[in-house]
């Protein structure tokens, strides 16, 4: 009975995802943003919250934010207003946060997402416009807040822009959740207005989920999920809930509309407040600050100008490169459709630059600890190091070392595979003792390729190999041992 | 509009005002009073009247997005009653377990 | 020398200086030995700034004596509120919760002051964060008014108008919320001019009620009070509700008359329970001398202007109580040690705001939380749309309005200090041009029958200053008051 009834709920989740804008300067003064550096060092009157300072919005961010709307289709509002939300925090210098409330500046857009089991559509309530808090360090035995003896405050993180996009509840998997955080980050980097890094911070995702039993309407208790630093996490966050949510249901106890903290190490969402403690944050329209009433013609212009955006991207590496789709996704999703279009249009086959992109810069970046779209490789680079593998210059063994060699800026594929003697050795003459050395050092694997055991020639060819250092061509190496063994 | 006491000690903690009894008890009836008066607002405007918040209509004011000197550091946190390595001192902040 | 220099105009110390009669050396000196002289009696200032004043004198000197050409202030000492932030002198607002702040940058109108070359005297005493009709929520010290020791000088500018009333300084500056510049001039018998909401750039001016306040000078006459305004008035990048457009040329044309003008009456004010009749029977005065002097005067109606004070009470605390949020005891200013963060910034308000603060903060607090929103806050906006279209509609028929400042003139300290409501019907006819964001201005009218100075107010449509000064120029000019402070409890000006 009840695990029937589990089986028959389902999630309903909304998420807020916080973007850190890249502009030159805070939101509302003009302190350079910077990462890094001594503490308190990029910090004004105004950011300080000192008395008497006054807040002046900053036009570039609220361009980025009428961008990013247009990106996700919202409608732009016509006039809106900065509110303050009020609430005491020392790392919040004003005691209050400038956001916006009731008239934000973008309403109702949407995003389709692609998981494996096909495209849905995830609604776009609101995008706003606010501004970041300061850093605590919480000094004590444990470096977290829990237990601290006390804090340290810096308020060069304090003023930043922020854009807050908020979902609509139409969510009903992790995958899909994740698919929406992949498809709004890939909207963002296209649109360059963020960094949007999920370890650092400067994108940031709190879910909202809640379970209902499937065919009901009415939503049940939320609890809002923090502190999930990549997608990966994101997506452990959300299964974690959904089950802890579905066992309290099943076992006929209450979801309680609280926060809860992702812990990644623990993989578990522990109790962060609870509804009680919430604050009532009395917002009202700021009354240092003016509307925002964006014309009509810069609107347009912005709309213009917007780049291509991921969907149509990938769209188009599909039907018009011929890459393959989920190529093609990932790809826009680590920003390296760029390459990819460049080295097709040097001559590269899609398919094949495709993979080498995918497999073998990711697996680069991993181990740099870099994004992808880091990697010092040109379209035109990686459509010379193609064509050196199929006029039989390298194997692919060869190339990935050639690659390995360009990424460490080493030069040209050509210029790699010479100073560092990779080509491959495709005179047979050159090979002829090798091969020969290989049969007299195995007899008993010469014997059965002899007997018709086709399978033990790797063993042979491996041999060869390892005596050239890799560099014999593979077929030819294999061709001289079957002209070896079997023709007589 | 009454305010009982509880009202009192719950603004106040909005308002992060550590209130002693006698001024939570003189408040009750001086805020009951006030906003007694102040509710006469409700007797014009009807809902079809717009709030004005400025006076003076102003609309789009924007900065160009043009880095200025920051003050310098030991300027901010000159005015600090506590600070410690470049940073603002606080006391343990509790109320949230993370 | 020096008693006669502290009685001269601004710009009859501009006469002299530029007919190198007397040095800005000079004149510094004999307003701070002025202060040193009267000051134990008037308490207008908090901090004396002696030797940057003479610094500052002494390069305008230099300047002067180069043939370099010195502005209308230049040499002219300038008291400043303390709620403006002045870089390394210490800023209170009055209150102790910035007692020994030194704030890391100038106000705006403190670097224009600067920059106009004015000799900055000191920062002057204030009701705590602007919030008092009295000046008796300073928490420092009592300011008296020099016409009668034992009355208050009005407020919350008690110091600014007590000064110059005092001839400590020939012009200060002030800010008016609800009626802070307005109330003390007339109280006084000085000339306080707020402008339009938004002439006067706020950055670096400690914000009481962001949508309402506005810096203000305060002089003995109309045209230093102009002088002074011209100085401080124009567009400020750093404050995004300054009004772009150039502030005028307010000496042109001050000395035009009224002749033809339409000058109207403001119905209600005159209907208003608790008007004394000296007030009432110098403003008629006023009124008829207008008349005199070829204005048409005409009857108008503010019929909303009566719900000025409630609106005024809800909208005011509201945003005052998020203003004040950052004084936590964090950043700057008072600490009171506790446990926790939360429990110091509790103790540090509750031991650093006095009570009119803590009160204004609870009703704003209470008036934003859910579920009251709309009845107040919001309510009180739309009250605040139908002040606007009424002032709209009084200056479709005239050109300037005139009313009384305050209902009364100075009252005994402690008279209204027990009934908060008491004190802020004091601001009934000063409120509506706040509300509105019109420009108002207060000049004095005579004496009531107590020998107190009574202050007429002439208010001007928005961006209408020029058309304010010139009335209230034409009426200084018939009215001819003598500002020395006289009287049984006067102050002795040695």
């Amino acid at each position: 009975m009840v695990l029937e009834q589990a089986t028959h709920y389902e999630a309903v989740i909304g998420l807020e995802v916080h973007v850190e804008l890249n502009t030159n300067t805070k939101m509302f003064c003009s302190c350079a943003i910077d990462f890094g550096g001594e503490p308190n060092t990029r910090t004004c009157p105004v950011c300080l919250g000192q008395p008497g300072s006054l807040p002046v919005v900053n036009g570039k961010a609220v361009e980025a934010a009428i961008r990013l709307g247009l990106a996700l289709g919202c409608d732009i509002t016509p006039v809106s207003q900065f509110h303050r939300k009020n609430y005491f925090y020392p790392d919040m210098p004003k005691n209050y946060q400038i956001s916006q409330y009731d008239v934000p500046i973008c309403l109702g857009g949407a995003l389709t997402v692609t998981t494996g089991e096909g495209d849905h559509r995830v609604g776009i309530t609101r995008v706003h416009m606010e501004e970041d808090t300061g850093k605590s360090l919480h000094v004590g035995t444990s470096g977290r807040i829990h237990g601290a003896e006390y804090s340290l405050v810096d308020y060069n993180r304090a003023g930043i822009p922020l854009l807050e996009i908020v979902s609509e509840p139409d969510i009903r998997t992790a995958a899909q959740a994740q698919a929406y955080l992949a498809e709004l980050r890939a909207i963002v980097l296209a649109l360059g207005i963020s960094d949007a890094r999920l370890e650092e911070g400067s994108m940031r995702c709190d879910a909202n989920v809640s379970l209902r039993p499937v065919g009901h309407t009415v939503f049940g208790t939320r609890a809002e999920v923090k502190n999930m630093n990549s997608i990966r996490s994101l997506g452990r966050a959300i299964e974690y809930e959904i089950a802890r949510q579905t066992d309290l249901l099943t076992h006929g106890h209450r979801v309680v509309q609280e926060t809860r903290h992702w812990d990644e190490d623990a993989g578990r969402t522990s109790t962060l407040r609870t509804k009680e403690t919430t604050e009532d944050y009395r917002y009202f329209p700021d009354p240092d600050l003016v509307p925002v009433a964006p014309d009509a013609g810069w609107i347009e212009k912005l709309r213009a100008a917007l780049p291509e955006l991921p969907a149509a991207k990938r769209r188009r590496l599909v039907d018009d490169v011929g890459v393959g789709r989920e190529q093609a996704a990932t790809l826009v999703a680590i920003g390296l459709d760029g390459v990819l279009e460049d080295a097709v249009g040097a001559g590269a086959a899609a398919g094949e630059a495709a993979n080498w992109l995918t497999n073998e810069v990711v697996a680069w970046g991993n181990e740099q600890d870099l994004e992808p779209s880091a990697a010092p490789l040109t379209g035109a680079r990686l459509a010379e190091l193609l064509a050196l593998v199929s006029d039989g210059t390298l194997s692919k063994k060869l190339a990935r070392q050639v690659l390995t060699g360009v990424l460490a800026g080493e030069g040209s594929p050509r210029e790699v595979t010479k100073a560092r003697g990779l080509e491959q050795i495709s005179d047979s003459d050159a090979i002829a003792a090798a091969v020969d050395a290989a049969i007299v050092a195995d007899p008993a694997a010469a014997q059965k390729v002899r007997d018709g055991n086709d399978k033990a020639i790797g063993a042979l060819v491996g041999a060869v190999m390892r005596e050239t250092r890799g560099q014999a061509n593979p077929g030819l190496v294999n061709q001289l041992l079957r002209e070896r063994l079997l023709s007589s | 509009m009454s305010l009982s006491t509880d009202d009192v000690r719950h603004v106040a903690r909005l308002a992060r005002l550590a209130l002693t009894d006698d001024e939570v008890e003189a408040l009750g009836g001086q805020l009951s009073n006030i906003l007694a008066y102040a509710e006469k607002v409700g007797e014009v405007a009807a809902e079809d009247v717009p709030p004005t918040s400025h006076p003076y209509p102003l609309r789009n004011v924007y900065r160009t997005d043009e880095a200025r000197a920051s003050l310098p550091p030991e300027d901010a946190i000159s005015t600090a009653p506590q600070a410690e390595d470049g940073r603002f001192h606080v006391p343990r902040i509790v109320g949230e377990e993370a | 020398m020096g008693e006669l220099l502290v009685t001269k105009t601004a710009a009859g110390l501009r006469n002299l200086l530029d007919a190198g009669d007397v040095s800005a050396v000079e004149v510094a000196q004999a307003h701070l030995d002025h202060i040193e002289a009267t000051d134990d009696q008037l308490k207008a200032f908090l901090v004396v700034m002696r030797e940057s004043a003479l610094t500052k004198a002494r390069e305008v000197d230099a300047r002067i004596a180069d043939g370099a050409g010195a502005g209308l202030l230049a040499g002219i000492p300038v008291a400043l509120k303390d709620i403006f932030t002045t870089r390394a002198v210490p800023t209170t607002c009055g209150s102790k919760i910035l007692e020994g702040y030194r704030p890391p940058y100038d106000a705006t109108v403190t670097s224009r002051l600067d920059a106009a070359d004015a000799v900055l005297l000191g920062k002057t005493n204030m009701d705590e964060f602007a919030m008092g009709s009295s000046g008796e929520n300073s928490a420092y010290q009592l300011t008296t008014n020099p016409w009668d020791l034992e009355r208050v000088p009005g407020g919350s500018s008690s110091g600014s108008g007590a000064a110059v009333a005092g001839f400590q300084t020939p012009l200060a500056v002030g800010t008016d919320t609800g009626g802070s510049v307005r109330q003390p001039a007339a109280f006084s018998g000085v000339v306080g001019a707020k402008p339009t909401y938004g002439r006067v750039s706020r950055y670096g001016m400690i914000a009481f009620a962001s949508s309402l306040d506005q810096a203000s000078p305060f002089a003995r006459t109309v045209t230093d009070a102009a002088w002074m305004l011209e100085a401080i008035a124009g567009h400020d990048p750093m404050d995004s509700t300054s009004i772009p457009e150039p502030f005028p040329n307010l000496r042109e044309g001050l000395e035009a008359g009224v002749g033809g003008m339409r000058i109207g009456v403001v119905r209600e004010f005159f209907e208003s329970e608790g008007l004394e009749p000296g007030v009432r029977d110098r403003t008629q005065e006023a009124i008829q001398r207008l008349s005199k002097l070829g204005a048409q005067i005409v009857e108008v109606s503010l019929p909303h202007a009566v719900y000025g004070v409630s609106a005024y009470y809800l909208i005011a605390p509201s945003e005052c109580s998020s203003n004040l949020s950052r004084f936590d005891g964090v950043r700057y200013g008072l600490r009171v040690d506790a446990d926790s963060a939360e429990e110091m910034m509790a103790a540090t308000r509750e031991a650093g705001f006095g009570a009119e603060v803590k009160r204004r903060i609870m009703i704003g607090t209470y008036a934003l939380s859910a579920g009251y929103y709309d009845a107040y806050y919001a309510q009180a906006q739309r009250v605040r749309t139908l002040i606007l279209r009424d002032f709209a509609a009084a200056f479709e028929q005239c050109d300037a309005l005139i009313s009384p400042t305050a209902p009364t003139t100075a009252f005994r300290f402690g008279d209204k200090s027990d009934d908060p409501l008491a004190m802020y019907l004091n601001d009934i006819f000063t409120i509506p041009a706040s509300l509105a964001g019109t420009p108002a201005m207060s000049l004095p009218a005579g004496l009531d029958e107590k020998g107190l100075p009574v202050g007429v107010q002439v208010m001007g449509p928005v961006l209408g200053e020029q058309v304010m000064f010139r009335v209230a120029r034409a009426l200084e000019a018939e009215i001819a008051f003598d500002p020395t402070p006289r009287g049984p409890n006067a102050l002795e000006l040695g």
